[in-house]
């Protein structure tokens, strides 16, 4: 029996199924510089477009003159609005319900923005000839700050639905509004604020940043004017929603439009919306006949595709005198820039925003957030993050420590004190979720223990007094976060984009030899799946991951899906794969038993082949089966082993994790260190606990640069300050610290295979780890906030504020 | 990102060089790195017509120490300045700034010649150069003449060079005694948010020899003279080190940017100061 036990376990691993720390099998071509990337793509006759952008923040365009860089030799064309006008695409829609300029329409909303389009025979003329163009503008006062939007001296920034009282969702109180999304109990939430014991204020900023992937947007359009097909390669997260847009835009039918999204160099969610660029470049093949191609600079990435964040969340925490949290409430004004061009789901205007209860048992809370235009770029995209959760989660782990300030009573026990019990789950929260699983405070106390909790606030209040006593100009700061995700957009009955719900799907063809393909609706944009796919599939119907290929990002080849953003593919597509790979053993159970002569039920699933049961001598492989499928007639049994499955989920899952920093500050210079920091990560079951720790390590260095230095800033022109990498803070290996990780598994109940998404768990906890870091170094001294981004300048201001510097 | 369009030339000698820069006049720049040029051309900031790289000329990449000066060639990389075990030997204060300035890929490419002709307040060797007291040895048209690291800067961009000129050579007498350059920035690749180079010979207990300049705190490098004699001649301890760092920081004029307002970038000066003198002073 032992060496059958044995010989199960040498087949399971061959499998390189779930659990396997499988090498990545898309690094063969990334580190040795193969990788096919839109920049890759070069087409005969191919032209270059380049933008002509606004350098003006707000301004009327009384005149275009595109004379001149027409007569440089290689422009083919410069299109305006107006060339876009006949065509009606001189405005997209965005995926919020707001629409957008293709190219500026009689003025400009912010710096950057699109104004003509130069195609030319190669790049460098086009940027020749975009400096060509002339453009005359007349200056228009510029609105930066939300708070302002709403004065009576206000410029009025949307003068194409100024006079609209209803916007695409609900009512528009002002031209600069754009919506009211209201969570939750707002009386009985207010009425706990003016009655509770204690009650703890703050406004926290989560500041204007952008996803930054290292490879910039783009897209090539070629139309085919023989055979009327349009073939748009991009960076697209999603190729499919963007085929039907395409059609629904352009009005060439569905299937006369191929969208491939290649490679990708990243897309953090910079990469889900529909860009002017990638209209121009179809427009222009459209009107050219031949292919366009366009690829943003780095600094037109950073200053008009999408941003992330600019949520001014204004808090009220209230609880009992021993720290039982009874209600929250919050405001959030958030900075939509000059469109609303948020990639949510469509029921949520500000993303899953009212998952800001977070890991705790709030039994009453209460959630507004008005929209507001400004003069600055759109976006608001989920930067590693599902829909506006990062904006939660740090919102909710600011609001605990403020009150454990007000209590005066130790953040971690505070925490530990609301968490939403084990036997809970599933819970229902106060502004409508249901959480599906979770055991926060077994995490929480293997978090402690492996960071020795208790001697680290020894440690920092001897260094408190010593600081005091002279003795040193540093202090310490521990960051606490127990945060918890939403993830896996998301069940069809409460969440599509356009119209389109959000399910996603995967095809597997076994072959005759019993290797596999299997297609998906998502895209990898560096998360591995075509490494983590295969060993779900591996595991379901037991053949090798190393002999089965994943596709994706061909709407012609892949089956229709949502794309990959918000943590979906695990939870949703993942899903997708397991029940398709259920459907395949299915079958093959029934091939099985015809060829073993026995019934269906009794034989069973063995890692990778079916047994008759009582007779394990008796058994057919999957090879073998897949081989009969092609070459036997088997009664009652179509030919061939193919299997398709849409997956809708049920619920979304809830990952979560214990993090904790420990900064070390130099009051004086504003510099800190990061000592340590352990991540606790449950992402439920762990498909490849390597590229689980390699997200974890990219999440937290992103996190690491959002919450240190990161931003988008204007000044109060609407100038962009921070356009290039010299000003955009992307750490280096020498600024990223060493990250010690660590799990606990509890399972999604609802997922076939229990996983629940880990990619943006880190962005989502990190950013209030290394935050909370720093606020907690200077409690201290009376500090009960500051904002991020926490750069040398900002802490050294807070110390100063504090009276630190003598 | 594109540059507009330019003549390449690329000349084999220094007088070839210099006789293609006078012919070219104000459409021509040099380029030596490229690490500031290339990127303001990128932003069509500058637009020359023609660019003289000076990649070609091997005269200009050589480091040689003789009867206790130092020379370096215009084109000397920085990693080759950090790689060189003589200089550190003569000069270790040189791979100590070399080693904080920008990255690896940055400093193969990126020289001494361009990273003190430029002019740009942000770079790092202009002040140590003041440090040193180094001369420039600069050729043109009427042949070469010699102008002090401390004489050179005008304002940010603006150097005694004339536009005819190319700056060959760089010269400095060997250093002893205790060195730093402490510098202060955001992360790799950054300019400095203030940086110091202090050069401290030790005497007994007395102070010798004391130099001190400042990176990025002013359009210039700061050459600071009083702090230098303080130090030289009251004793490098905490009540001078005090009054040192004070007259120093009476002579900035630093900018708010992206940095931080002026008023922090004061306040780090001083602390970057205080503590490249005490390094300097332990290592002497």
């Amino acid at each position: 029996m032992s060496a059958t036990a044995e010989s199960v376990q040498d087949r399971k691993a061959a499998l390189k199924g779930l659990g396997t720390s499988r090498k990545r099998v898309e690094d063969a071509r990334f580190t040795q510089g193969k990788g096919n990337y839109v920049d890759d793509i070069k087409l005969p006759g191919m032209l270059f477009g380049d933008f002509v952008r606004s350098q003006h923040a707000h301004a009327r365009v009384k005149s275009i003159d595109t004379s001149k860089a027409m007569e440089l030799p290689g422009v083919v064309a410069v299109l305006t609005a107006a060339d876009l006008e006949p065509l009606n695409l001189h405005w997209m829609p965005t995926l919020a319900g707001d629409k957008q300029m293709v190219l500026a329409d009689g003025k400009v909303l912010f710096q950057g923005q699109e104004v003509a389009f130069v195609v030319a025979e190669d790049r460098y003329i086009a940027a020749d000839a975009v400096d060509l163009v002339k453009v005359d503008y007349e200056e228009l006062p510029v609105l930066v700050d939300p708070f302002k939007a709403e004065l009576s001296d206000a410029p009025i920034l949307r003068e194409d639905i100024k006079d609209e009282t209803e916007g695409a969702h609900g009512a528009r109180r002002h031209p600069n509004h754009i919506f009211t999304w209201e969570q939750g109990d707002q009386a009985a939430t207010e009425a706990i604020m003016k009655e509770a014991p204690v009650v703890a204020e703050e406004m926290v900023y989560y500041h204007r940043t952008h996803p930054c992937p290292m490879e910039t947007c783009g897209s090539v359009a070629s139309m085919d004017k023989v055979n009327g097909k349009l073939t748009l390669w991009g960076t697209f997260q999603a190729p499919h929603v963007v085929r039907t847009v395409a059609s629904l835009l352009s009005g060439i039918a569905e299937h006369n439009i191929r969208v491939v999204s290649p490679d990708i160099g990243g897309g953090f969610g910079n990469k889900v919306g529909v860009y002017p660029g990638y209209v121009c470049s179809i427009v222009a093949s459209i009107v050219t006949g031949v292919p366009v191609k366009w690829v943003e600079d780095r600094m037109e990435n950073l200053s008009a595709t999408a941003f992330a964040r600019d949520y001014h969340m204004n808090g009220k925490i209230a609880a009992t005198e021993d720290g039982k949290i009874l209600g929250l409430w919050c405001h959030t004004t958030a900075d939509h820039g000059a469109f609303d061009a948020c990639a949510d789901p469509t029921k949520y205007p500000a993303g899953f925003m009212n998952i800001c209860t977070g890991s705790y048992d709030i039994p009453t809370a209460y959630l507004a957030v008005d929209g507001i235009y400004t003069n600055k770029a759109p976006g608001g995209v989920a930067y590693r993050c599902s829909f506006r959760v990062t904006e939660a989660a740090y919102f909710i782990e600011r609001m605990i420590e403020v009150l454990a300030i007000k209590l005066n009573m130790d953040a971690a026990e505070l925490r530990a004190k609301n968490f939403i019990r084990k036997e809970q789950f599933p819970y229902q929260s106060a502004l409508g979720w249901e959480y599906d699983s979770g055991d926060y405070h077994t995490a929480w106390n293997k978090a402690l223990e492996a960071v020795d909790y208790k001697g680290l606030r020894a440690e920092q209040a001897q260094q408190v007094n010593d600081f005091k006593a002279g003795k040193t100009r540093k202090l310490m700061g521990i960051g606490l976060c127990h945060f918890t995700e939403i993830v896996g957009a998301g069940p069809v009955k409460n969440c599509d984009i356009l119209g389109m719900g959000m399910f996603d799907s995967c095809e597997i063809r076994i072959h005759p030899t019993g290797s596999a393909l299997a297609r998906l609706g998502t895209i990898s944009q560096g998360q591995g799946h075509a490494t983590t796919f295969a060993q779900i599939l591996a595991t379901e119907i037991g053949i090798s991951a190393d002999e089965i290929t994943i596709e994706e990002g061909d709407t012609d080849t892949a089956p229709y899906g949502l794309g990959t953003y918000g943590s979906r593919s695990t939870p949703v597509a993942g899903a997708a794969t397991a029940m398709a790979g259920r459907k395949i053993r299915a079958k093959a159970q029934m091939i099985a038993a015809y060829l073993l002569e026995v019934h269906d039920n009794d034989i069973e699933w063995e890692v990778d082949r079916f047994v008759v049961k009582g007779a394990p001598e008796r058994f057919k492989t999957m090879k073998e089966i897949a081989f009969a499928s092609y070459n036997q007639a088997i009664p009652g049994v179509e030919p061939g082993l193919e299997a398709v499955s849409y997956y809708d989920p049920p619920n979304m899952t809830y990952p979560f994790g214990a993090y904790i920093c420990v900064m070390d500050i130099d009051v004086d210079t504003g510099v800190s260190d990061v000592r340590k920091f352990y991540a606790l990560d449950d992402c439920g079951t762990r498909i490849n606990p390597m590229i689980i720790e390699g997200q974890v390590h990219g999440g937290l260095t992103e996190a690491l640069a959002i919450a240190m230095g990161q931003e988008i800033a204007y000044d109060e022109l609407g100038n962009v300050k921070t356009g290039t990498l010299m000003d955009f803070f992307i750490p280096t290996s020498w600024e990223t610290p060493n990250y010690q990780t660590d799990f606990t598994e509890t399972p999604s109940p609802h997922h076939p295979i229990g996983a629940k998404g880990v990619g943006e768990s880190p962005n989502v906890g990190g950013v209030p780890a290394f935050s909370n870091a720093i606020n907690d170094a200077f409690r201290a001294f009376g500090l009960t906030h500051t904002n991020m981004p926490h750069d040398h300048w900002r802490v050294w201001k807070t110390a100063n504020d504090l009276g630190l510097h003598g | 990102m594109i540059t507009g369009n330019f003549e390449y030339h690329q000349p084999s000698s220094l007088p070839e060089a210099v006789a293609l820069l006078s012919k070219l006049g104000d459409d021509a720049r040099v380029i030596a790195g490229g690490h500031s040029l290339i990127p303001s051309m990128k932003l069509r900031l500058a637009m020359p017509e023609h660019l003289i790289d000076l990649q070609g000329i091997g005269e200009l990449k050589n480091i040689q120490i003789s009867g206790g000066e130092v020379r370096i060639g215009a084109m000397t990389t920085q990693a080759e300045l950090i790689a060189s075990e003589a200089l550190y030997k003569s000069a270790p204060i040189i791979r100590e700034t070399a080693l904080q300035i920008a990255d690896p890929q940055v400093r193969y490419m990126g020289t001494i010649g361009g990273n003190v002709a430029n002019g740009d307040p942000g770079n790092d060797m202009p002040a140590l150069m003041q440090c040193l007291d180094a001369n420039f040895v600069l050729q043109g048209p009427d042949g070469e003449r010699v102008v002090k690291a401390r004489e050179f800067y005008e304002a940010a961009y603006f150097t005694a060079r004339d536009d005819l000129e190319i700056l060959s050579e760089i010269r400095f007498s060997e250093c002893s005694g205790g060195f730093a350059y402490g510098k202060q920035k955001r992360k790799i690749g950054d300019y400095a948010t203030a940086a110091a180079a202090v050069l401290l010979t030790k005497d007994g207990n007395n102070c010798s020899h004391a130099s001190i300049a400042l990176t990025n705190l002013a359009d210039t490098p700061l050459y600071c003279e009083e702090a230098s004699a303080m130090l030289q001649n009251g004793g490098v301890n905490d009540e001078n080190i005090a009054a040192a760092v004070t007259s120093a920081m009476a002579q900035i004029e630093p900018v708010d940017d992206n940095r931080g307002p002026a008023e922090f970038k004061k306040h780090a000066a001083s602390i970057v100061l205080a503590s490249a003198i005490r390094d300097a002073w332990a290592r002497a």
